[in-house]
């Protein structure tokens, strides 16, 4: 097995596209567990560690760029205004060391269902900037999960940042899991509103082969919610919302929860996320 | 996050620094915490080799062939072993010789050794393993404990006419051990299944209350962290030297010999590095095979399992399926109980007739009740197997009799609590087998102060996310989310029973080293983190007056010290330590005599060794020990210490003195629950323990506060998940254990109420708080959510109510 180490994101890119088969590496949380169990051997790792453009962040237009190597500890110290609800998922990442190594562009890379960093994408409406010797593209993150594992990178891209819009409104992110840290999720919910285009966003983790959206939930509560006034919905509405998030999800029994506790979960994080965000954007709006 | 109150220790006062009741560091500690300490997967030599284990992936089959050709061309691979390749005995186990060294004619659980590889690098022995051909016949799996007990037409998982019988376990079909308890009315119906009907129908009308329940616990893991490993280094002898992570180190010389077709004195065992034991190194994992691999390459071999491996590797905690009736007067005074356990054994028999043996002898706990019938029976089946853990067959039970005591209460509407106390055993009480306690049992006393002590403070409006329910996921603000307390009592047997001599051996040494008296204590007790280490050198300190105490690694030139299991190393390495430096005391005097420094007509008794001196009671400092001993005469004492005899429960009826001692821990768990989520948070766990005499302060609250974690994870999260009987979740990625963020503050009481039978007055304390802070937890999630909860580990779904 090479180990390649770029230094910059163009020799990086040369090495991926010269290495059909190599495996990018930066925080190595996902790469090196299935290396040390011998599940996968890939012909070359492809080191991004060294690629300073990949490790920064700063803003970009209406957008904060995330470079795909920046770790979830400085989302959580310095992207909680900017990104509220993926610093919160960053925060709910395992533990400080692997808080201190896992990357965001890991998680979409990776495509694991059960990542963190999905719904606040989802919820948000991020963009994926990916990049091959050929030149850039942007993906809308909406548009990036298209099966199990499976995402719109093609094999000589490299997932080089994502956009985050600028928060117009609350934002949430929850997820389960049987304990109170240093858990994968078993469900998870985000939530985000966006009160300049009277928009709702979710995201749903866990739940589905793919991270996923609750459409009709998103444009029911959009359609319900009190933009100018800011009132608490009714008893009615914060249940329908919490079925509609729950139907969207396609869940399985597996060791870590039933599909029965998955949708159950969904829909009450669901509820409470709304409530929250109601409570949020009244202050906001005031 | 975790603020201990110990409490205050009088009447222990050592004249030398360090002695017993003080809390000297451990050696370890400093290395352990930085990161330097070197673990038996540390070990190192520059021509070693490493081996491998190919597994089987099926739980039950039959081997029709195994083909080594292809691994044993891998460049790079030495040896490529099968059971053919077995030099001596092919079967070994701890107490009952079942398990294959390597499979043969059958595997009996998915991840068996069916053949092990030694190659130049992990990796090309993993490039070996794939390439060698085993053709299965896949068998039906004998996955239901309860079927294994009791049906006649279940398959067996080890044939018939294979294995010895044991009579007085009732061993038959795949019964490891029936073992039966009948006292009070059912005596005289003991084994007539008719007559026990009508006694127990009798019973019922006369009780007031009468609460049946099942109860279910799931299979917990040891969950240490250093996985197994170790190096066996060919000898010149002929023979082999293995550093081994071990519990017991004579119990696996005493299995690896025959296996090798080798004297014991051929095979000498040192003990490694152990990150973490539980009772998951009682049994050999990988030692026989690593000896194999280095005795015939000649060449140093070293093993690490992965962490799947590992999870594959070792033996778990007994799940249990139980049956419970309890009947009571009015008041709440017991009148009867009965239980059915039922312990999956999985495939080999390691400890599931020792197992039986507690779970049957302490399956009512510690209640005056004068009617009992108990049957518990330990299985085979094709599940991964079942052995040694830390509560041992008492934790299971525990769960039990203590959610029946709620329950009861809850039906009379008694306080849980005052139901305990009146019910509560004491000093001069018999446990079922008809055993005096024959030591101090403050039970009731432990139960009011588990009451009285302080109440943790109400959750705040605006609390911090990680002390709610969800910790940092963020799942409520407040939201669903209520309080429950609950209690739990658990009695554990101390020391091995059942008529097993246990004994330690120690061997002490005392001289002057650069003009110093120097102690040195070997033994071969091992040190799997739970503090030994410190204690043997407060004994010699004490008991010798010196100062400087160099504790010899523990290894097997020494005579054994049997396992550091079962809370007992304290009472009898510590036993062999004190009296071997009795003896090297008792030496010394006589040494001081005969050189004339001891004044005549002084006895023995006016005679100590205090402060590096030899001083007379009543004339003072007669001699220093560096002086005695300058001349480089070395004193030099072993003793075997051997604790009271037990004996074997009869198998009719269960009685007999079984036990040695008995320990006692309260439980007081507050919680918090998010009843929509079904999300729990552990408010507080508090502990009332008698420990009889504290050794060491700090290593005792140690112990406390991890035996009630351990039993915290039981009851909210901890279950290795077999389907099909396969783990599905082999990893600390789903096998999940308390993190800090689910560890609460606990309170910790200590009682010193001496144990006259024991060295020191001490009662072993590692094992108690794991047994009673399940059942505590669990009622406090009961209390909070008013869910019946009979299974642990309590999953969100239990608490909701949604079927799983």
């Amino acid at each position: 097995m090479e180990f390649l180490s770029p230094s910059t994101l163009e020799e990086a890119l040369q090495a991926r596209s010269a290495h059909p088969g190599g495996v990018p590496i930066a925080g190595g949380t996902d790469v090196m567990v299935e290396l040390n169990f011998d599940r996968h051997r890939p012909e070359a790792l492809i080191d991004l560690s060294r690629v300073p453009e990949l490790a920064e962040y700063g803003p970009d237009g209406g957008y904060t760029r995330l470079g795909a190597t920046v770790p979830y500890t400085a989302i959580v110290e310095h992207l909680a205004g900017r990104a509220p609800a993926l610093a919160r998922a960053a925060r709910a990442v395992a533990s400080p060391q692997i808080r201190n190594r896992g990357t965001v562009g890991g998680n979409l890379a990776s495509a694991s269902p059960a990542g963190d960093a999905h719904p606040p994408l989802l919820a948000t409406g991020a963009v994926v900037e990916v990049a091959s010797a050929a030149g850039r593209r942007r993906v809308p993150v909406r548009e990036f999960y298209t099966s199990l594992r499976t995402t719109a990178l093609r094999q000589d891209e490299l997932v080089t940042a994502v956009l985050l819009p600028e928060p117009k409104g609350p934002q949430q992110f929850a997820k389960i899991g049987t304990r109170n840290a240093m858990v994968i999720s078993v469900a998870a919910f985000s939530l985000a509103l966006d009160a300049e285009r009277r928009t709702v966003g979710t995201g749903l983790g866990s739940v589905a082969p793919t991270p996923v959206r609750a459409e009709r939930a998103e444009e029911f509560l959009a359609a319900e919610l009190d933009w100018e006034g800011a009132t608490a919905p009714t008893e009615a509405v914060v249940r329908r919302f919490g079925e509609l998030v729950a139907a969207a999800a396609s869940p399985i029994d597996d060791q870590r929860g039933s599909a029965a506790y998955r949708r159950h979960a969904l829909a009450v994080m669901a509820r409470r996320a709304l409530a929250w965000s109601v409570t949020d954007y009244r202050k906001g709006a005031t | 996050m975790t603020a201990t109150t110990a409490r205050t220790l009088t009447g222990l006062s050592s004249t030398t620094a360090d002695g017993v009741g003080a809390s000297p560091r451990r050696p370890d500690g400093t290395l352990k915490a930085t990161g330097e300490f070197a673990y038996s997967s540390d070990l190192w030599m520059e021509d070693m080799l490493w081996g491998a284990t190919l597994r089987s992936p099926h739980p039950h089959a039959r081997i029709l062939g195994i083909d080594i050709t292809g691994a044993l061309k891998v460049p790079g691979v030495e040896a490529v072993l099968t059971h053919e390749d077995v030099p001596g005995a092919k079967r070994y186990g701890l107490e009952y010789r079942d398990q294959p060294v390597l499979a043969y004619g059958k595997v009996r659980y998915k991840g068996e050794p069916v053949a092990v590889v030694a190659a130049d690098h992990p990796e090309t022995a993993r490039r070996a393993m794939e390439r060698i051909r085993v053709d299965y016949e896949v068998l039906e799996p004998v996955g239901d404990a309860r079927r294994a007990a009791h049906d006649p037409h279940c398959p067996l998982v080890h044939d018939e006419g294979g294995l010895p019988v044991r009579e007085d376990y009732r061993q038959s079909g795949n019964r490891v051990r029936h073992q039966p308890i009948r006292t009070g009315g059912f005596t005289g119906a003991a084994g007539d299944t008719d007559r026990e009907r009508r006694v127990l129908e009798e019973l019922r009308e006369q009780a007031d209350a009468v609460v049946a329940a099942e109860y279910e616990v799931g299979m917990q893991d040891q969950a240490f962290l250093g996985p197994e490993s170790g190096m066996a280094v060919p000898a010149e002898d002929g023979g082999v030297d293995l550093y081994i992570a071990t519990q017991w180190l004579h119990v696996d010389q005493r299995q690896i010999a025959p296996a090798l077709g080798l004297p014991e004195d051929k095979v000498r065992l040192t003990l490694a590095g152990v990150g973490g034991a539980f009772g998951a190194r009682e049994d050999l994992s990988m030692q026989i095979h690593a000896c194999m691999l280095a005795l015939h390459t000649g060449k140093p071999v070293k093993f690490v399992y992965n962490r799947e491996e590992s999870f594959h590797g070792h033996v778990h905690r007994h799940p249990a399926l139980m049956r419970f009736e309890h009947g009571a007067r009015a008041d709440g005074t017991l009148l009867y109980a009965t239980l059915e356990i039922i312990v999956d054994g999985g495939a080999y028999a390691s400890a599931t007739p020792a197992v039986v043996g507690v779970a049957s002898s302490l399956g009512i706990g510690p209640y005056e009740v004068p009617n009992v019938l108990v049957d518990a029976y330990g299985v085979y089946t094709t599940n991964p197997p079942c052995g040694a853990m830390r509560g041992f067959g008492a934790v299971q039970a525990c769960f039990g009799y203590e959610s029946q005591m709620d329950r009861l209460a809850e039906k009379l509407g008694l306080d849980p609590v005052e139901l305990r106390i009146r019910n509560a055993m004491a000093q001069g009480s018999r446990i079922i087998t008809g055993q005096e306690v024959d030591a101090p049992l403050p039970m009731a006393e432990m139960l009011r102060r588990a009451r009285a002590l302080p109440m943790p403070s109400e959750r705040l409006e605006r609390a911090d996310p990680r002390t709610l329910p969800g910790g940092v996921s963020g799942t409520t603000r407040g939201e669903g989310v209520v309080r429950g307390v609950g209690y739990g009592v658990g009695l554990k047997n101390l020391c091995f029973s059942e008529g097993f001599d246990d004994y330690s051996t120690a061997r002490v040494r005392l001289e002057a080293v650069a003009g110093e008296p120097v102690a040195l204590v070997h033994t071969a007790a091992a040190e799997v983190g739970q503090g030994l280490v410190t204690v043997k050198g407060q004994i010699v300190r004490t008991e010798l007056g010196v100062e400087t105490v160099v504790v010899h690694p523990a290894d097997t030139r020494v005579g054994s010290a049997g396992s550091s299991s079962a809370s007992r190393q304290s009472y009898m390495t510590g036993g062999a330590v004190r009296q071997a430096c009795a003896a090297v005391r008792a030496a010394v005097f006589a040494l001081a005599r005969g050189r004339g420094a001891v004044p005549e007509g002084t006895a023995d008794a006016d005679l100590s060794l205090t402060g590096g001196n030899l001083v007379s009671a009543s004339a003072g400092v007669l001699a220093a020990l560096a002086d005695l001993l300058a001349d480089g005469t070395v004193v030099e004492e072993t003793r075997e210490f051997h604790h009271r005899p037990t004996e074997m429960l009869d198998p009719t009826r269960g009685q007999g003195a079984s036990h040695v001692q008995f320990g006692m821990c309260v439980h007081r768990a507050v919680v918090d629950v998010d009843t929509e989520l079904g999300l729990v948070r552990v408010v507080a766990l508090d502990a009332v323990q008698d420990v009889g005499r504290v050794l060491h302060p700090q290593q005792l609250a140690g112990q406390i506060q991890g035996g009630s974690t351990q039993g915290l994870g039981l009851a909210l999260m901890e279950e290795i998940q077999v389907r099909d009987g396969e783990i599905v979740n082999p990893s600390f990625t789903d096998y999940l254990i308390p993190t800090i963020l689910d560890t609460p503050p606990m309170r910790i009481d200590v009682l010193e109420r001496p144990d006259p039978h024991a060295p020191y007055g001490l009662r072993g304390a590692g094992e108690p708080p794991t047994l009673s802070s399940t059942p505590a937890v669990v009622a406090a999630v009961r209390d909070a959510t008013g869910r019946a909860l009979a299974r642990v580990p309590v999953r969100p779904e239990d608490i909701l109510g949604i079927e799983r």
